[in-house]
């Protein structure tokens, strides 16, 4: 869309912009073309400064069999909450939709989760979820030693995908209601005169006119499952045990700050840069068919 | 809707019934458990009734993890935020849609680019500009020649530091160099009459006074919206501010939550960290749940 009517000082224009400008130069454009260049370049121990040494970053990374296991996890970590958050928003919006009794409350209530930080989340889901006291420390008592998730590395992660998931049913919660009420009553005034009865109009109507909400928050929802679940994995396990909940991005903190490895946190910063590049442009493809119905 | 369907309805309100109950299960757990005592904290199961000692453990939580101060930099960080967005969007947007100059859409396109990646992402290479955010000009100097120039004319070595690490620039400034806020402010602009611009330049205002005094007061809903996630957004971030204030004076609150973990050794005391929990998560909960209606309408625009 353009504007019929402008201005036409060039000057005032840039000024406008420059403010922003300034900032995505400094904050954003120079330090991801900085780790291009550290992910291609090796820092020398005693200082001056990086040689040039091609792939080589790239093919350790790809070599070590600890990259390849915080790959995985987080392919793990991203599914699993991407399919409990979704699927749980999905089911909750569809039937808060229905406008039943309380429905005004059910709208309100299910949006608070998103509201709160992940490393606040993290510390009431590590006492919830936590071995010797809080909520699950009830079944210790009639299985003993059956969840722990200080030493067993499944129990971690699937805390950490709880913690996550319920965070994340509110925001898909939003999405997925906005989206149901924009659907014309029409359609659905037409489904029932026609003899079908609301579950029937769930699946068959409703449903396919979500599916472009559905791509979207699946992209949404995995691209922020790199990147939020940090707070909750440094304030649950740390990583641990054993590497278990190891995502891609808490190895790049724990390598880049703590191991000072800066070209090897680079280069899994360029890897992981590439991901979320790749997601968006899937997400891009779809974004024509989010609006179909209108 | 039109039939009557019992069954299903009653189906329907069960299962929204147990989903209320596990989005205010946790809610519930940390206020129980942050008004019980150690002992009673640990019993298993947890006793679901509250306790009288609430007082006692947000003291001590305040204590310990030095809240007070704490929250107090995270409501000027917070804002800060918020406050940059609004202010920077609203300008670049007014740029993208009311200008025409060369380049304009090279413009809209760098801008838009910095919604695909991040901080997290970025983390390393940003915190290295924020040791010394003027590193990227400091760079251009010397790689086009000019800092040699200015050597050779005038003898000065030109050497720019300005370094951000533990500070409030350096907390707040990389938080704001992103497109969220402007993609919203320039749908709303797209979807003002373009009579209001003819007008006002035909009464002889030029594009300041436009901005103003028309867009900004139209935009007002925007702005709030704006405000509250970006707000709630800022108050939550954590992996940023870890990084950037290694000095206690310039911590956030929810970087203290670390302080807050119990203990391997001994009792824990969750009734205090819970209770510190409490107060960390409540600003950006209750801010969403009296602006619950700007805060959805804006996340659902923003995103978009």
């Amino acid at each position: 869309m353009e504007k019929r009517a402008t201005f036409s000082s060039t000057t005032i224009g840039i000024l406008f912009a420059l403010p922003m400008l300034v900032l995505i130069f400094v904050f954003f454009y120079w330090p991801s073309g900085q780790a291009l260049f550290w992910a291609f370049t090796l820092e020398q121990p005693w200082g001056g400064g990086n040689r040039w040494v091609g792939f080589q970053n790239f093919q350790q990374l790809l070599s070590d069999p600890v990259y390849w296991n915080s790959i995985s996890r987080s392919m793990i970590f991203g599914l699993g909450s991407t399919a409990i958050a979704m699927g749980m928003a999905l089911i909750l919006a569809l039937f808060t939709d229905r406008e039943l009794r309380g429905h005004g409350a059910y709208r309100s209530i299910f949006v608070w989760p998103y509201a709160i930080a992940a490393p606040a989340l993290g510390l009431a889901f590590r006492f919830i979820l936590a071995p010797e006291a809080g909520l699950l420390s009830l079944i210790n008592q009639v299985w003993p030693g059956i969840w722990n998730p200080a030493l067993d590395g499944n129990d971690a992660m699937i805390a950490v995908i709880i913690a996550f998931s319920w965070k994340y049913i509110g925001y898909n919660f939003i999405f997925f209601l906005s989206a149901l009420q924009s659907i014309p009553r029409s359609l659905i005034e037409a489904a029932a005169m026609d003899g079908s009865g609301p579950a029937r109009r769930m699946w068959d109507i409703q449903l396919p006119l979500l599916t472009p909400t559905l791509f979207f928050l699946l992209v949404i929802n995995i691209t922020e499952s790199f990147q939020d679940s940090f707070g909750i994995v440094d304030i649950m396990t740390q990583g641990g045990p054993a590497r278990a909940t190891e995502l891609m991005v808490y190895k790049i903190y724990f390598d880049g700050f703590k191991g000072l490895d800066y070209s090897g946190a680079a280069a899994q910063s360029i890897i992981l840069m590439v991901l979320v590049i790749l997601l968006t442009f899937v997400q891009f493809r779809f974004i024509e068919r989010r609006v179909h119905y209108k | 809707m039109v039939e009557r369907t019992p069954i299903f309805n009653a189906i329907c309100q069960f299962i929204l019934l147990v989903g209320l109950i596990v989005a205010l299960l946790p809610f519930a757990i940390v206020i129980i458990a942050s008004t019980h005592d150690i002992r009673a904290v640990n019993i298993v199961p947890m006793p679901l009734t509250p306790g009288s000692h609430f007082l006692d453990n947000v003291r001590e939580a305040w204590h310990r993890a030095d809240l007070g101060h704490k929250l107090f930099n995270s409501i000027l960080f917070a804002t800060a935020v918020a406050f940059g967005k609004v202010a920077l969007s609203s300008m670049a947007a007014f740029a993208i849609v009311y200008f025409r100059f060369p380049g304009r859409s090279i413009l809209f396109w760098a801008i838009f680019l910095t919604l695909m990646l991040p901080l997290e992402v970025r983390i390393v290479p940003t915190y290295a500009v924020a040791a010394n955010a003027l590193a990227p000009f400091q760079a251009i100097l010397n790689v086009t020649g000019i800092n040699w120039l200015i050597h050779a004319v005038s003898g000065i070595e030109v050497n720019l530091q300005w370094g951000l690490l533990n500070s409030y620039p350096g907390l707040i400034l990389p938080m704001v160099a992103t497109a969220t806020g402007t993609f919203l402010y320039r749908q709303f602009y797209l979807t003002v009459p373009d009579e209001l611009a003819e007008a006002s330049k035909m009464d002889g205002s030029g594009p300041i006074r436009f901005f103003w005094d028309i867009l900004l007061p139209l935009s007002r809903p925007n702005m709030i919206a704006l405000f509250t996630i970006m707000f709630v957004w800022a108050w939550n971030q954590y992996l940023w501010p870890l990084l950037v204030t290694t000095d206690p004076s310039f911590g956030i609150a929810v970087t203290q939550l670390k302080t807050l973990i119990p203990s391997e050794f001994g009792l824990p005391d969750w009734n205090v960290a819970m209770a510190g929990t409490l107060v960390i998560m409540a600003p950006p909960l209750i801010l969403v749940i009296f602006m619950q209606r700007w805060f959805v309408r804006g996340l659902i625009s923003t995103e978009k």
